[in-house]
């Protein structure tokens, strides 16, 4: 109980941890906490923000809604892991070019859930998406044209 | 916020988490989805001093016809089960419902068991399958028993789950030819529980009049409830646009919402006329062209 904790073993952006943690700790604060990794944000109490967005096993979920022992033996994505050998990731590209954002604070998580919308229609290359961007945001609009942008073929 | 403590285990089968579930008594708590459960223990509205992670369990995520009924296992995503064929094909009244729960990353982990095993008279699935008739099957310790919808839910986040059963799987009657439903629901925002919802369901006879009719509504009351009056109005009548006016304005009476910040009692229950003047039209549609 109080106090009592679990060996949790994660790859979290291709390297291994393993940690000991109470259960109750919750994945993102695991992430930011315990790995260090503070890329990932906390917007919100209520699971509705998705600043906290990560890639479980590929699929774009909200950290702060699972406990981190859940992760064990999971492969885990955070924002630090888009960009590769120090090449931007597309979404990271256009997300910089288009300045798709007002304050960034959600970034992130939007990085992390475009970079799975981007995998699911690469292959269409569809000039769409950002139609759910949170309607009060002043950075919709660029947040749409970061998304257009990296799905976008390059031509070079 | 950060939930209080637990001790925390993940069975590998049902009958080993059942066994945790007798040995911890009433302090356990089934985790699926996380997406109920998670938010209100970072609340503190439930401090449960046993968490069973159902998570590990193998074979409970099918979504899949068998022996005369769909079969979809307690552990089916929601993201799975609006992905799904089957349910886009046959059951689109399903897909409905997953598509206007939550967002798609909720969905990413949100199981249909826990949308009816939470009771949440917000949840959007159980007005759906109170209009399909579906069935619950859950198991204990003195073995599995199916129980009809109408006696699954009980109250406000309260099911007739005994604390040492878990459900195991949801089934759902075979769609049968000239059968057809729809779920519309109004919301302020992508994400939002249901300012109104309503489930329609119909099967037609060969003549065109209704043969059967199942209607449910979301958000409507303390819990979530059958349209009876309604679906009286509809049986055995042909459809018309004055049938389903009438019959909206039936089960708008049948609800009892209350003010909240999604709105007044009478502006939900005008918005529950009109879902279910919506819900209705589009379920009739989908009945006529299920040859
Ligand atoms: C931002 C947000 C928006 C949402 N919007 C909607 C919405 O619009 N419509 C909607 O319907 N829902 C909505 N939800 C709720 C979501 O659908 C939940 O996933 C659902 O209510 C619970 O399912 P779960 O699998 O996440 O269960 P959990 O959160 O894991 O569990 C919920 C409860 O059910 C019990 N339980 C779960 N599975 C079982 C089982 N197999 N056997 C016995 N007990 C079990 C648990 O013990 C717990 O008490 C929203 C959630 C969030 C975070
Ligand atoms: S921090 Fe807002 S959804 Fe996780």
């Amino acid at each position: 109980m109080a106090g009592e904790h679990v060996t949790v073993k994660v790859t979290v952006n291709g390297d291994s941890y393993s940690r000991e943690i109470e259960p109750r700790t919750l994945l993102v604060l695991f992430i930011r906490e315990e790995l260090g990794l503070i890329g990932t944000h906390i917007g919100c109490d209520t699971t509705s923000c998705g600043a906290c967005t990560v890639r479980w096993n590929g699929q774009p979920v909200k950290s702060c809604t699972v406990f981190a022992v859940q992760a064990d033996g999971q492969e885990i994505q955070t924002v630090e892991g888009l960009e590769q050998g120090g090449q931007l990731h597309p979404i990271q590209e256009g997300f910089w070019e288009e300045h798709g954002l007002q304050c960034g604070f959600c970034t992130p998580g939007m990085m992390m859930t475009a970079s799975a919308l981007l995998e699911k229609t690469r292959t269409r290359a569809k000039r769409r998406s950002g139609t759910r961007s949170p309607g009060t945001c002043a950075g919709a609009p660029g947040t749409s044209t970061s998304f257009a942008r990296s799905s976008t073929p390059r031509t070079s | 916020m950060i939930p209080g403590s637990f001790s925390y285990s993940s069975p590998g089968s049902v009958p080993e988490a059942i066994e945790l579930l007798v040995q911890h008594g009433f302090d356990v708590k089934v985790l699926a989805g996380r997406e109920s459960l998670i938010p209100v223990m970072r609340f503190r509205l439930l401090e449960p001093k046993y968490i069973i992670d159902i998570n590990r369990i193998p074979g409970m995520n099918q979504v899949e016809e068998r022996n005369g009924y769909l079969s979809i296992g307690a552990l089916a995503r929601e993201s799975a089960v609006e992905q799904s064929d089957i349910i886009k094909r046959r059951y689109p009244i399903i897909y409905d419902t997953a598509e206007m729960i939550a967002d798609p990353l909720v969905r990413n982990l949100a199981t249909m068991g826990g949308n009816l095993a939470h009771a949440d008279p917000g949840n959007d699935h159980p007005a759906t399958m109170l209009a399909l008739r579906a069935e619950v099957v859950a198991v204990g310790p003195n073995g599995e028993r199916v129980i009809p919808i109408d006696e699954f839910f009980v109250d406000s986040f309260a099911t007739a789950l005994e604390p040492d059963e878990i459900l195991t799987e949801i089934r759902v009657p075979a769609a049968k030819p000239r059968s057809g439903g729809a779920y519309s629901k109004l919301e302020r925002k992508v994400g939002d529980y249901a300012v109104a919802a309503v489930a329609a369901y119909v099967e037609l006879g060969e003549d065109g009049t209704i043969q059967q009719a199942g209607m449910a509504l979301t958000n409507a009351s303390y819990m979530p409830i059958r349209a009876s009056n309604a679906e009286k109005t509809l049986g055995g009548q042909q459809p018309s646009d004055e049938l389903i006016r009438e019959a909206s304005s039936v089960a708008s009476q049948e609800a009892d919402p209350s003010s909240d910040l999604r709105g007044s009692a009478d502006y939900k229950r005008a918005m529950i006329r009109t879902m279910t003047r919506r819900a209705l039209a589009k379920a009739l549609d989908r009945a006529r062209t299920n040859s």
